[in-house]
C-alpha cells in the first residue's frame, strides 16, 4: 500500500509540475534560454537516468552512450526529415532502432566484464559514429538539418516514462535480478539467474530511452552532425550518473540538473567547464568511489531523518 | 612495388603505436588498470619535443631524453597522485579517475596554450632512399631505428636488471612480492616511469613524422595503443610490439585501399573481434577466473 501511495505521490507532483511549467511558458514569464535549459535539462536527465540502468543498476560500465543517443537522433532525423512523418513516430522509431543496436552491441559485448566491456563499447559507440560520418544520405561530417520540433510537452512526456518503466523496472524481479549482477556476477549466475539475459536487457532499455533522448536532442537544435556524439559526449553522461551516485536514481537526476546548470553558466569557456568535470570526477572517485549518494535515494534521507527524530512509524 | 611501400608506412606507424601499447600493457599487467591517461602523457611528450626543438634550439637526441624524462615524472605524479589510493577500490572507480586525469590534463594544456595546432620543425633532412622500387624517408628509418633502440633497452630492463625482475614478480603475484621483501610501491612508480618515458618518446618521433601537433591529439593514438595491446595480449610486453605493428600495416593497407575514412573504425573492429574471439589477445594464456 505504501509503495502504491508513493507512486500516485510521483505522478501527481510530475503532471503539478509539467502544468505549472507550461503554464508559465505560455504566459510568457520562462523565456526561450530558460525553456530550452529546461528542455536540456530534461534530456539529459533522460541519458543519465537510461545509463543509470546500466552501470548503476547491472553494474556494466559501458562508455557508448553516445552511440544510442546517435542512433536516436539519426534515426528521427530521418523518419521526419526525409520520410515526412509525424514526430512521434519519430521519437518511437528511434527508440526501436536505438534497442536493436543495443541488442547487437549488447550481444557479444556483455560477454566482457569490467573494462573490457567499457572498452568494447566505446568502441561499438566510435563505429556508430564513424558509419554516420561515411554516410552521405545523411550529411556525411557536414551533418543534417533538423526542424525544430522539441518541446517541454514532448521532453515532459518523454521523461516521465522514461523514470517510470525505468523506476518501476527497477523494483520488480528483473530489477533485483539486475541488482545481484551488480553486487556479484558469479554468485548471481550460481544462484540460477540467467545474467547474460538481464544484462542485455538492461541494456537495451537503456538504449531504447538514450535513443529516445536522441530523437529530442535533434529535434532540439537545427543540425546534426557526427562530432556531437563522440566519446566526449559519452564521458559527459557517466560524469551525471558517477557523481550522483552509482546506484541512486535521485543521485542521477539531481547530478544532472546541478550539472546542467553549471555547463549553461559556462557555455562560453569550454575547457574551464572540462577542467572542473574532470577535477569533480577525480576528487569524487577517490574519496567516495561510490558517487555523492552511492545507492541511497533522495527518499532514504527523508526516512532516516524522520526515523532520528521520533523512531520509524512501523516500529520497524 | 606498391604494397611493399605501404608495409613500410605501417610499420613506421605501427612502431609507434607499439611504443605507447608498450606503456599501457606494463601498467595493466602491474595494477590492472586501463591507464586512460597515457595517450595525454603522449601528447605532452610531444609537446615537450616541440618547445625544445623550436624554442631552445635543442638537437633530435636531447629533445627525445628531455621529453622522455619530463614524461617520466609525469608518469610517476600521475600514479603517485591519482591512482594510488584506488589499489583495492573497484575496477570502476579506478577506470573513472583515469578518465578523469586524461580529460583534466587535455583542457589543462588547452588552457595554459590554447587548442591551436602547432607545426613541427624538421630536425634531419627529409632525404628518400630507394629499396626495392619504394621509397624509404630517412625519417621512417629514424622513427624505427629509435623504436628499435628503446624496446631492445625495455627487453633488457624487463629481463636482466633487478627492478625488472621485481617488476616481473609484482605482476605476477603482487602481495607475495612484498613478502619476498620487494618495493611494491617503488616497483610500480617505476613501470609508470618507464611506461610514460616510452610515450613520450612516442610522442616526439609521432610529431616528426606527422608534422602536426595539437593538444587533442593524444586521444585517437592512445585508444589504437590500447587496442593494440588488447591485440598482442595485455600485460605481455612483446605482444604489444606486435600488436602495434599489426595495427599499424592494417591501418595503412585500409587506406591504401580506397577507405581512409574508415581507417579509425578498422582499430576498433579489430578490438571487438579480438575481444569476442580471444580476449586473451594473440600471445595471452586463458586464465580461469578465481571466485
Amino acid at each position: 500500500m505504501k509503495k502504491s501511495k508513493q507512486f500516485w505521490a510521483f505522478i501527481g507532483t510530475s503532471i503539478a509540475a509539467y502544468v505549472i511549467i507550461q503554464i508559465l511558458i505560455n504566459a510568457g514569464m520562462l523565456n526561450v534560454f530558460y525553456s530550452n535549459t529546461l528542455i536540456f535539462m530534461a534530456i539529459n536527465i533522460m541519458l543519465a537516468v537510461s545509463l543509470h540502468l546500466v552501470i548503476g543498476i547491472t553494474g556494466q560500465f559501458s562508455l557508448g552512450h553516445a552511440g544510442f543517443l546517435a542512433v536516436g537522433a539519426y534515426i528521427s532525423a530521418i523518419v521526419t526529415m526525409k520520410l515526412q512523418l509525424p514526430f512521434p513516430v519519430a521519437i518511437l522509431a528511434a527508440g526501436v532502432v536505438a534497442t536493436i543496436a543495443g541488442l547487437i552491441i549488447g550481444i557479444p559485448s556483455l560477454r566482457l566484464r569490467g573494462d573490457y566491456l567499457a572498452i568494447a563499447t566505446l568502441g561499438f559507440a566510435e563505429i556508430i559514429r564513424i558509419v554516420f560520418l561515411n554516410i552521405e544520405y545523411v550529411g556525411g561530417a557536414a551533418g543534417m538539418q533538423v526542424t525544430h520540433l522539441t518541446n517541454w510537452t514532448y521532453t515532459f512526456i518523454c521523461l516521465f516514462l522514461t523514470i517510470l518503466v525505468i523506476v518501476n523496472f527497477t523494483n520488480s524481479r528483473h530489477g533485483r535480478a539486475c541488482i545481484s549482477i551488480r553486487e556479484n556476477e558469479i554468485a548471481a549466475d550460481a544462484m540460477g539467474i540467467n545474467t547474460t539475459y538481464y544484462k542485455v536487457l538492461a541494456f537495451a532499455i537503456g538504449a531504447f530511452f538514450a535513443g529516445t533522448a536522441g530523437a529530442l536532442y535533434a529535434h532540439n537544435f537545427y543540425i546534426i552532425q557526427p562530432a556531437n556524439f563522440g566519446f566526449l559526449k559519452s564521458i559527459d553522461i557517466l560524469i551525471y550518473v558517477v557523481l550522483g551516485g552509482l546506484g541512486s536514481l535521485s543521485g542521477a537526476i539531481v547530478a544532472t540538473v546541478l550539472l546542467t546548470i553549471v555547463s549553461t553558466f559556462l557555455q562560453n569557456y569550454p575547457e574551464t567547464r572540462m577542467i572542473i568535470y574532470s577535477l569533480v570526477l577525480i576528487i569524487v572517485m577517490l574519496y567516495r568511489p561510490k558517487g555523492l549518494m552511492g545507492t541511497m535515494e533522495i527518499t532514504d534521507y527523508f526516512k532516516l531523518w524522520r526515523g532520528s527524530k521520533g523512531g520509524s512509524k512501523n516500529g520497524q | 612495388m606498391e604494397w611493399l611501400q605501404q608495409l613500410i608506412n605501417g610499420i613506421s606507424l605501427g612502431s609507434i603505436y607499439a611504443l605507447i601499447a608498450l606503456g599501457y600493457t606494463m601498467v595493466y599487467g602491474i595494477i590492472k588498470l586501463i591507464n586512460f591517461a597515457h595517450g595525454e602523457v603522449f601528447m605532452i611528450g610531444a609537446f615537450i619535443g616541440f618547445y625544445s626543438i623550436a624554442g631552445w634550439g635543442f638537437g633530435f637526441i636531447p629533445a627525445l631524453l628531455l621529453s622522455m624524462t619530463v614524461c617520466a615524472i609525469i608518469g610517476v605524479i600521475i600514479e603517485r597522485v591519482a591512482y594510488k589510493r584506488l589499489r583495492t577500490a573497484t575496477r570502476i572507480a579506478a577506470l573513472i579517475t583515469a578518465i578523469g586525469v586524461s580529460l583534466l590534463i587535455q583542457n589543462g594544456v588547452i588552457y595554459m596554450r590554447g587548442a591551436q595546432p602547432e607545426a613541427y620543425p624538421e630536425v634531419l633532412a627529409n632525404k628518400s632512399y630507394n629499396l626495392f622500387g619504394a621509397q624509404i624517408s630517412s625519417q621512417a628509418i629514424l622513427i624505427l631505428s629509435v623504436a628499435l633502440v628503446l624496446m631492445i633497452i625495455l627487453q633488457f630492463i624487463v629481463h636482466k636488471s633487478k627492478i625488472g625482475k621485481a617488476m616481473r614478480a609484482v605482476s605476477y603475484d603482487s602481495e607475495a612480492a612484498k613478502l619476498m621483501g620487494i618495493n611494491v610501491d617503488t616497483t610500480i612508480s617505476a613501470t609508470f616511469a618507464i611506461g610514460s618515458a616510452l610515450a613520450g618518446a612516442a610522442g616526439v618521433i609521432f610529431g616528426i613524422y606527422y608534422t602536426k601537433i595539437d593538444p587533442l591529439m593524444g586521444v585517437i593514438p592512445g585508444l589504437k595503443a590500447f587496442v593494440a595491446a588488447v591485440l598482442g595480449g595485455i600485460g605481455i610486453i612483446p605482444g604489444a610490439m606486435v600488436g602495434g605493428l599489426v595495427l599499424g600495416v592494417v591501418e595503412t593497407f585500409v587506406s591504401a585501399l580506397g577507405f581512409s575514412l574508415w581507417r579509425d573504425a578498422a582499430a576498433f573492429v579489430i578490438l571487438i573481434l579480438i575481444l569476442i574471439f580471444k580476449p586473451s589477445g594473440i600471445f595471452g594464456k586463458n586464465t580461469r577466473e578465481k571466485v
